[in-house]
């Protein structure tokens, strides 16, 4: 079937009264920025619904990439055809003969905007529905739950058939939610943490310790590309990397090794809170989740947050590594994150790392760095990119190695 | 000369030939070397994965990259027997599989594994049925091949998939070596099916290459291991320039796919229309859609095999007697055994195998040559026309 036109179903912001303009109006430019490269589409954000016009871009991709902006119920493919009789009909029973399948039940349900069109909502139900009976042997008319219901709708500028229903991502459009910041390493769990965060409406900028030649210019490489993967469920995503290497020889010559992760952890929350604050954002997302690692239990996040007072959410909290990898492969992030790179984590682990480390201990250690000025050191250094949906860092000789293939 | 026998193997591309060429010359680095010029190997083989996981509609992690279809079909069988012993022992094949699975069976048979062999019908193909009833509680594995190598059966991996959907830890493998391009992806790719064997060589790619595709979480134990590459499951220095090359030969095999099949049924029905009608000529091929556009199996009764592939070749054709893996050893089809064919009959089978750069000319030099040999025969064999 060939769609002309996408129609899209509006979530959970259809409840929320006043703020409905905003919502509509943050979905309908999410909506625009991850499917800015199909250049011929047209959006209408209208009250009600979106309206994606194809103008020959291929249906199928850009369904897929609809499915995964947050804020959406689901969509349906339609086909738009002129105000004739005999051509509804035909169209009709030529979707419903592509999605026969042997005991199918359907109706159709046709909604009327152009009221001078020649005939009403039942008449054209009727007149369809037995064209169709009559073109697709064993199907069968039901009027409570049928397998499909065809909805033909009449409109001014045509009339618009369709018949799938493809769920959406729900959740709420990315903005609606506010604004944070997200501790990136570059693993399995912060890719999958920033999505649940997007989930909920928040837009996010990432920031990525970075610590050459401790890390590599891979691991970063990597870090970024990740970040082009979660942009394609919010649009664009600041990437804000912070030179560690300092702090981490500063750290490792001066405190002791059972305390080396909690301090640098300290740290590194620290400096994020401190960018959080200038960027006016309102929260700290992490990727923690409880019990995985030395630095995620209970004690540990204690003895590390207890440098902030910006809220510390942790979407992962209490979910397994295996739910975890699930959702990384439904995000697509799960192939990236096990590339094997070693990043700011790794590198400084020292053997046996202090799984529950005191609070008290952990500020007297800290008193043996400069905390203050390294802080600002480190923040004063950052250097930010925007990251585009999809975009590839890792492979800068793509193009030249696709003339090869 | 004119050349049939593209079951065996296949001409390597010259477009592939020069990506080899290149990557050897300019990207020779080792893929796992940390730096930068490993590092660009280490791309180039993953965007040769991406590419091959795109064109077949599936995942990067799923794309794991082998030897040919030798390794990948021992790896699958002997790697799923070794990961899942302790939950069964009995493994289910058919009789007209590859030597590959076949011995590979018997080599885990000596080790204690028990295996099934399914019989074929009167067209070489396997009844879901026996399977129904071959499967036990203790079946850790079902190998069924896309399309026979010796007369080009497709197999009904569907109504397989379908029955093992009921038997959801059952590994399900595909040997599709002779499969891959020839319009059935939709049949390999069923939605049920956890491996697929792929073989380079039969589509214009370099020898020693091949992958196999395994579904995401279905695991198979290594059998080379070493410094962990292919996700530690298939170890040793990635063969770079040659995968790169496969990469492009599979491009360029689904390229106008559709075509390249209607061309290559059409060649093949014309040689099967021409010689069918000769007394002596017992068909194994079918004209229809439930056997490979590119196989014509037949026999010239009362005529050895081998005497009809050398008389062919005096006239500058190639063809085969039924595998190129059995000719040799003078030994009567496996796949015609199975399907009950007496030995007088299938020791007189020759197989004739195209590709997608045969031409209609070249079917009209084989039935003219067939003519003028078919005469010589006549006098030659023993048996009396039917």
């Amino acid at each position: 079937m060939n769609y002309s036109e996408i129609m899209v179903r509006y979530g959970e912001l259809s409840t929320k009264g006043k703020n409905r303009k905003d919502f509509i109006r943050q979905l309908g430019q999410n909506v625009r920025q991850s499917l800015q490269e199909f250049e011929n589409l047209e959006i209408k954000a209208q009250h009600d619904r979106l309206h994606v016009t194809l103008n020959g871009e291929p249906d199928d991709a850009v369904i897929k990439r609809l499915s995964g902006v947050f804020g959406i119920e689901n969509v349906s493919p339609s086909v738009k055809v002129e105000k004739d009789v005999a051509v509804i009909k035909q169209t009709a029973a030529a979707m419903m003969q592509e999605q026969f399948v042997p005991g199918m039940t359907f109706k159709i349900n046709t909604r009327r905007q152009d009221h001078d069109f020649e005939y009403d909502t039942n008449q054209l139900n009727d007149m369809v529905g037995g064209y169709v009976l009559e073109k697709v042997p064993g199907i069968k008319v039901q009027m409570k739950k049928p397998d499909v219901i065809l909805r033909v709708e009449v409109r001014l500028n045509g009339v618009f058939l369709s018949s799938e229903i493809i769920e959406g991502a729900g959740g709420l459009p990315v903005g609606t939610g506010g604004r944070a910041v997200m501790m990136l390493s570059g693993g399995i769990d912060s890719p999958v943490a920033s999505y649940l965060a997007m989930k909920r409406g928040v837009k996010l900028d990432m920031v990525h310790f970075f610590s050459p030649p401790y890390t590599s210019y891979q691991a970063l490489a990597k870090a970024k590309e990740l970040t082009g993967k979660v942009a394609n469920f919010g649009g664009d995503i600041q990437f804000i990397q912070v030179p560690f290497r300092k702090i981490q020889e500063e750290i490792k010559e001066k405190v002791p090794e059972g305390y080396l992760m909690t301090i640098q952890r300290r740290m590194m929350l620290r400096i994020t809170a401190a960018i959080a604050e200038a960027r006016h954002t309102k929260g700290i997302f992490t990727g923690e989740s409880l019990g995985q690692v030395a630095s995620q239990t209970l004690e540990s996040m204690m003895a590390i947050n207890d440098v902030t007072t910006m809220p510390v959410l942790r979407p992962l909290v209490s979910m397994d590594k295996d739910e975890i990898i699930k959702i990384a492969e439904k995000i697509d992030t799960y192939d990236l994150s096990i590339l094997p790179f070693e990043d700011c984590c790794t590198i400084f682990t020292p053997p046996a790392p202090k799984t529950r480390p005191d609070l008290e201990k952990s500020r007297n250690f800290e008193k043996l760095i400069d905390v203050d000025a390294l802080v600002k050191e480190a923040v004063d250094g950052i250097e930010i990119v925007n990251i585009k949906p999809n975009e590839t860092f890792l492979n800068k000789q793509e193009d030249v190695f696709a003339e090869l293939l | 000369m004119i050349y049939f026998d593209n079951s065996a193997t296949t001409m390597a591309d010259p477009e592939v030939i020069s990506t080899y060429d290149a990557v050897s010359k300019q990207i020779w680095g080792n893929p796992s070397s940390l730096h930068n010029f490993g590092e660009q190997a280490f791309n180039l083989l993953e965007q040769s994965r991406q590419q091959i996981a795109d064109l077949l509609g599936v995942s990067l992690s799923e794309i794991l990259f082998t030897s040919g279809g030798t390794e990948g079909d021992n790896w699958i069988l002997k790697g799923t027997a070794l990961e899942k012993r302790q939950f069964g022992n009995h493994l289910i094949t058919t009789a007209v599989e590859h030597p590959a699975i076949h011995n590979s069976m018997e080599q885990l048979k000596d080790l204690g594994f028990e295996v099934t062999y399914l019989p074929v019908d009167e067209h070489g193909r396997i009844n879901v049925a026996d399977l129904k009833a071959a499967l036990r509680p203790t079946t850790i594995l079902v190998s069924v091949m896309a399309v026979n190598n010796e007369i080009g059966t497709i197999q009904p991996l569907k109504e397989v998939g379908d029955l093992l959907k009921d038997y959801p830890k059952v590994h399900f493998h595909v040997d599709a070596v002779q499969g891959i391009g020839k319009g059935i992806s939709d049949l390999i790719f069923n939605d049920r099916v956890d491996f697929i064997t792929f073989s380079g060589h039969k589509f214009h790619a370099p020898r020693g290459t091949g992958f196999i595709y395994a579904k995401r979480g279905k695991r198979i134990a290594p059998l080379l291991s070493g410094g962990g590459q292919e996700r530690n499951l298939r170890s040793g220095t990635e063969n770079v320039p040659a995968i790169a090359a496969m990469a492009k030969g599979l491009r360029l095999l689904l390229t106008d796919e559709d075509k390249k099949v209607a061309q290559q049924r059409a060649i093949r029905d014309h040689i099967l229309d021409h010689v069918k009608n000769y007394p002596l000529v017992t068909l194994f091929s079918e004209e229809n859609e439930s056997f490979a556009p590119h196989i014509l199996c037949f026999a010239i009764r009362g005529v050895r095999g081998e005497t009809i592939v050398h008389a062919f070749e005096e006239q500058g054709i190639f063809i085969s007697t039924t595998s190129a893996c059995s000719s040799k050893k003078h030994m009567a089809s496996s796949t015609l055994s199975a399907m009950r064919i007496p030995e007088a009959i299938s020791t007189s089978a020759i197989r004739v195998s195209l590709d997608e750069h045969n031409t209609m000319a070249e079917a009209d030099e084989f039935n003219a040559a067939f003519d003028k040999l078919y005469d010589q025969f006549k006098k030659l064999s023993n048996e009396t026309a039917k």
